[in-house]
């Protein structure tokens, strides 16, 4: 249950003729079945844009997406459920208001014919470290980061094969981000899933990651092993740049 | 720190319909100064924020004593809060897109502010929301004046937040995690600004936050949070001493570059962690 990810000249504008915006010119990289690949970079430079392109949310692109080997276009939308999920950045806005805990679990179940749906809810709430009582409560009497626990059960209850992250845990206190990092590394481990994890922290990208990008502008401007940022090993300006504030805010230095 | 901007005793708060109470009695005080609040998620750290601008309808907030400058805001009718609320003290909230209108330009929502709490042309409240949005290093301020919220970036949002804040200048800043969708570069930016109002214009500014490095490097103080309580209060450069195993295990939790990549320490929450309080 591993599959590969070549993105390859992807680009998208938004808007029409004088205020149009080339959000993304033309990115390209591949990520290896089973790896977790990290998109890091500036605020604004389009890191959530290429997750929503990958995954059809937007899908008025150009280029090629191609998931082990398929475009991503030709994959029907049942089985593209259940290949790839995403996790988004704002988790209140991603969670219907009015569904429960439960529906927002239980739904996808549903849709995809899958048995022991109670079984199954309580696996997923309890794996993101919340207690099964949490299935009755509502968006709005969750904490911020209580949400995006929810966010992130519902993106594996279907045990899809592939995980776009987007920044999974920057709302959640650093002890439970470490149970929801723990979580990923085992379910990777254990059933090879292969993750594209947006993140600003990049202790985060060095603990997870085997490779990284660095975007600026709607432009990849390095790929990086994550071993490079100890050393600041990036020869593209920005990227090093970046890197750099980074140990220096760590205090690394 | 001559002044006291905020004197909180004791506040509890209990949400409409909740057997327990959300917050249960916290006490701190604030002068002109930079006070992180870090803690668990879930444990009340959002309800303390939005409970001093009293954003919490249908729960029950009581405290022995909540002050703010020479005000007694449990004593203020809705009316008066109003005059409060965003001008004296303001709150960036920690779902900005969710805060913001989604049928509204983002831009006429921030000039709005400006609008609301000073006399002055429509024009001159455009040019002000647009200068302020460059001042928080958004690109293109005036394509991102016409955006909605829903074409804007996470980080963006978080900045427009601060920059709506800035326009109001009030003198009590909370702000419920205004910079984690941020990277780095810009967040020290940002952080620039906000410590510019403490230390040039006085105002006191309470941070919550989950980022342990921007609380180290950046606040006078910390306050943690645990299951609605405060745990441990530290002068923040001495967070790595902290005492209560809460903040022990939180710092431990944390991912380090250069790290093993092991799995990382997870706390073991101890059910008297819920009783005590220092
Ligand atoms: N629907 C849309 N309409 C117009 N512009 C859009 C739309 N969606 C995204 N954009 C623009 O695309 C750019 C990239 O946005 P994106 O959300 O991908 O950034 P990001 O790298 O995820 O930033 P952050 O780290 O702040 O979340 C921004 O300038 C944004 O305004
Ligand atoms: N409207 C509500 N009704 C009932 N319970 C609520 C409501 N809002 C929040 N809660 C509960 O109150 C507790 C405190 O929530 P709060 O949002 O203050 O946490 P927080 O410390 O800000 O957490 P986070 O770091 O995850 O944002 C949580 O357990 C939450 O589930
Ligand atoms: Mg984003
Ligand atoms: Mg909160």
């Amino acid at each position: 249950m591993s599959v590969s990810v070549d993105v390859c000249d992807l680009s998208i504008s938004f808007g029409s003729g004088a205020t149009a915006v080339k959000v993304l010119p033309g990115v390209s990289f591949s990520v290896r079945s089973g790896e977790c690949f990290g998109l890091v970079g500036e605020s604004g430079s389009g890191k959530s844009t290429v997750l929503r392109c990958v995954s059809m949310l937007t899908d008025f692109w150009k280029g090629e997406v191609m998931i082990d080997g398929r475009s991503v276009r030709d994959l029907p939308l049942i089985e593209r459920c259940r290949t790839l999920q995403m996790v988004f950045q704002d988790p209140y806005g991603s969670l219907h208001p009015r569904q429960s805990v439960r529906t927002v679990l239980n739904e996808p179940l549903v849709i995809h014919k899958l048995g022991d749906r109670e079984e199954r809810m309580r696996r997923a709430i309890t794996d993101v470290g919340l207690p099964v009582s949490f299935l009755d409560r509502f968006p709005h009497q969750l904490s911020g980061g209580q949400r995006q626990r929810v966010a992130i059960a519902r993106a594996l209850i279907l045990e899809p094969s592939l995980l776009l992250l987007d920044e999974p845990t920057s709302a959640l206190d650093v002890s439970v981000q470490a149970e929801i990092l723990n979580l990923l590394q085992r379910l990777r481990a254990e059933r090879g899933f292969t993750y594209i994890m947006v993140t600003h922290d990049l202790a985060v990208v060095d603990h997870m990651c085997d490779r990284f990008a660095v975007m600026l502008r709607g432009e990849v401007t390095e790929i990086l092993p994550h071993e490079a940022i100890a050393t600041n090993g990036a020869t593209h300006p920005y990227a090093r740049e970046l890197i750099g504030a980074s140990l220096e805010y760590e205090g690394v230095r | 720190m001559e002044k006291t901007i905020l004197d909180v005793r004791n506040l509890r708060i209990r949400y409409g319909g909740s057997p327990v109470e959300a917050v249960r009695g916290v006490s701190f005080t604030l002068g002109r100064e930079r006070l992180g609040i870090v803690g668990e998620s879930g444990s009340g750290k959002s309800t303390v924020g939005r409970a001093m601008l009293r954003l919490l309808p249908g729960a029950t907030i009581t405290a022995d004593m909540l002050r703010f400058e020479e005000t007694d805001l449990l004593a203020l009718s809705e009316k008066e809060m109003l005059k409060v609320r965003g001008r004296r003290m303001s709150m960036i909230l920690q779902d900005p897109k969710f805060s913001l209108n989604p049928i509204r330009r983002v831009g006429d929502q921030v000039a709005e502010t400006y609008l609301r709490h000073f006399q002055c042309s429509r024009r001159e409240a455009h040019d002000k929301a647009v200068a302020m949005l460059e001042a928080v290093k958004i690109r293109d301020p005036e394509r991102v004046f016409r955006q909605y919220p829903h074409e804007i970036s996470g980080g963006m949002g978080q900045r427009v937040m601060i920059a709506m804040m800035l326009l109001a200048d009030p003198d009590l800043v909370i702000a419920d995690e205004p910079t984690s969708a941020l990277d780095v570069t810009v967040r020290l930016q940002v952080l620039n600004i906000l410590d510019g109002l403490v230390r040039d214009r006085g105002i006191g500014l309470i941070m919550i936050s989950h980022d342990l490095n921007l609380v180290r490097n950046f606040c006078d103080r910390v306050l943690i949070m645990y299951a609605g309580k405060v745990v441990e209060t530290l002068k923040a450069s001495d967070l790595d001493h902290a005492q209560h195993p809460y903040t022990q295990g939180l710092l431990a939790a944390q991912p380090r570059i250069g790290g093993t990549r092991q799995p990382l320490a997870v706390l073991d929450r101890k059910p008297e962690w819920l009783e005590e309080s220092l």
